[in-house]
Formats: C-alpha cells, structure tokens, sequence
C-alpha cells in the first residue's frame, strides 16, 4: 500500500470520527435548554425531507424516472408496507419501468 | 451481572440487525460503485477496502476519489472531507437525546458508525435507542459498506444497466419508507420535512449551497422555525389550536 494514501485514509477517518463521537461526550448528562432539545427533536425529520427532496428527482438523467420510483415509495409506504416491501417495490417498479420506456 | 446485561442487549442487536437490512440493501449498489471508481482511481483492493473501513461515509469518499484523480493535496481533501462529514455532528447531537444511558465507551464506538441513513433508522424507532441496537443496526450497514467496495473493485463491473439504475432508488426509498409513517400521525411533521425539502431545493437548485451544506442548513433552519412556531403556539397558552 502506498503509506501516503494510508496517511490519508487515517487523516480522513480522524476528521470523520471526531464530528460523529463528540455530541455524545459534550452533551452528556446534560438537560439542554427546553428550545434546543425541541430543535434537536425535530432534525431527524427535517433531515429526511431534505434527504429525500430534491435528490431523488436526479437519480438518473430522466427526471421521471426518480418520481415514479419516489411515488411507488410513498404509496407502498402510505398503505402500511413495511421498509422492505416498499424498498424492493420501488426497485421493481423502476426496472419494468425501465424496460418499457 | 454481566449475565443480565447480555440477556438484555441479544434482543436489542437482533433488532438492530434486522433494521440495518434495508441499509445494507440500499448499501450495495453506492458501494460497488465506489469500488469500480476506486480502481478507475488506481487505489488497489486494500488501499480501497482500508478507506471504506476507515472513513465509512460515501459522499466523501467518492469526492475523495476525484480529488485524488485531481492530484489534490493530502490537507485540502482531508479539509474536504472534514467538511463534507461536520454534519454527521448534528446527527449525534439529535441522537444523542434518544439515546439510553449506556456506557461512554460503548457511545464512543457506535458513535464511529452514524451515517445519514443509520441516524434516520435510529432515530425513527420508538423509545431510546440502546447500544446494542446500534451495534447490530451498524455492523448490518458496516459490512455491506465494506464488503460490496471489495467486491466492485474485484469484478471490476457493476451491475446489469437495468438493475444498477433501479437500484439507485434504494435509498430514497428507505428515506420514504421511514418518513411516510410518521407523516401520517403528525401535521407538524409534513411541515418540517416539507419545509426543510423546500429549502434544500433553493439552496441546492441556485448553486448558493455545495449539496452537503444545504442538507445541514435546511434542516437547522426547518428544525428553528417550526420549534420557534411551537413556542409561540405554547406561549399563547393553546389559542393557535382554534384558529
């Protein structure tokens, strides 16, 4: 292995730790005024919204084809299909989808 | 003692096994992707293997990959990907209030495994979230992580067209899957993840935020509003309920 590369890969993983570790340690034990402990609920979310929009829109070059896969999504989801039906439907969906247009 | 503690925690990693699936489904496309670019980038298997270990965040890695096609300085992509992963802080911060009262030591690992998509999982999930949750939900999305980056670099193919453009649903759809549900029990909660989704689109669409960004500030400015509304709301002592 190249040990420049390496010296990288441990650079990288240090800065990517360090952000993911250091909440649990900074806010421990501690109650967070009423207002921030209200953001902090609310960020799972909102982060799934942003996650979600307007990203899938551009999985593939054709715009269509993300909202058909986000729409089967949300109506497997919306019916009570559980993660895994409504991962695998939307895959199913977009590959007939696929092979038709 | 110790007994006790394993009785409890078994369930937990099982159920966190069995939540990290769908990761692991949504995985595999992004991470034999990146194993196929890390050989078009010149990396071996182990130089990739070592970075989808180390660094296990797939955005940045694949900038990674174009900086280093780029001939980039070791600072300015350590930088980038410092950059890129700031966010994941405040995904431990909102986990971190969900979180049972484990022992430090054992935060301090499951801490290395929070990516967008174990957070959303996580942080779906009724009641706190317990270390032995974490570690089965982690070591699910860890492994497909890991082994399909090998696995791309080895075939040195994707899949067939058709599936790997299908695929690439995966994970929106899980995102999907994991909103829907809560959607329909809270008007509060369309708001924030409409509202944070409309900023994502400003922000992303004009090119005034890089996409990584603009995820971390829509969501902070829908987190603040729709708390800020709340607290009016409470304020007002429930008259907003009438109106």
């Amino acid at each position: 292995m190249d040990s420049k590369l390496v010296l990288l890969i441990l650079g990288m993983g240090l800065v990517t730790y360090i952000p993911r570790m250091l909440p649990f340690f900074l806010f421990r034990g501690k109650e967070l005024p009423r207002f921030v402990q209200g953001i902090l609920k609310n960020v799972p979310y909102a982060t799934l919204g942003a996650l979600i929009f307007p990203g899938v829109l551009f999985i593939q070059e054709d715009i269509t084809y993300g909202i058909v896969g986000a729409a089967a999504a949300f109506i497997l989801a919306f019916m009570g299909g559980n993660i895994f039906v409504v991962i695998i439907g939307a895959i199913a969906v977009l590959t007939v989808y696929s092979s038709f247009f | 003692m110790a007994e006790a503690v394993a009785e409890k925690s078994i369930p937990e990693f099982k159920r966190g096994v069995k939540a990290g699936i769908g990761i692991g489904i949504g995985y595999f496309p992004v991470a034999l992707t990146f194993g196929l670019l890390a050989k078009a980038t010149d990396l071996n298997v182990m130089e990739t293997l070592l970075m989808s270990m180390i660094v296990f965040a797939g955005a940045a890695q694949y900038i990674a990959l174009s900086l280093i096609s780029l001939g980039t300085g070791m600072f300015e992509i350590i930088l980038t990907t410092f950059i890129v992963n700031i966010r994941h802080f405040l995904l431990s911060a909102s986990l971190n209030e969900k979180a049972a009262d484990d022992h430090p030591a054992f935060k301090a690992v499951y801490a290395f495994g929070i990516t967008d998509e174990t957070f959303s999982v996580a942080a779906m999930r009724d009641g706190t979230v317990t270390a032995g949750y974490m570690f089965g939900l982690n070591l699910v999305a860890y492994s497909s992580w890991v082994v399909f980056s090998g696995i791309g670099h080895v075939l040195g193919a994707g899949l067939p067209q058709v599936l790997q453009e299908s695929m690439s649903v995966a994970l929106y759809a899980m995102f999907i899957g994991l909103l829907v549900p809560s959607l329909k029990k809270n008007v509060k909660i369309v708001f924030l993840a409409v509202l944070a989704a409309a900023f994502n689109t400003i922000f992303t669409m004009s090119e005034f935020l890089s996409s990584g960004w603009s995820i971390v500030v829509s969501t902070l400015l829908a987190a603040i509003l729709t708390e800020l509304i709340e607290t009016g709301k409470r304020l007002r002592g429930g008259r907003a309920d009438g109106q």
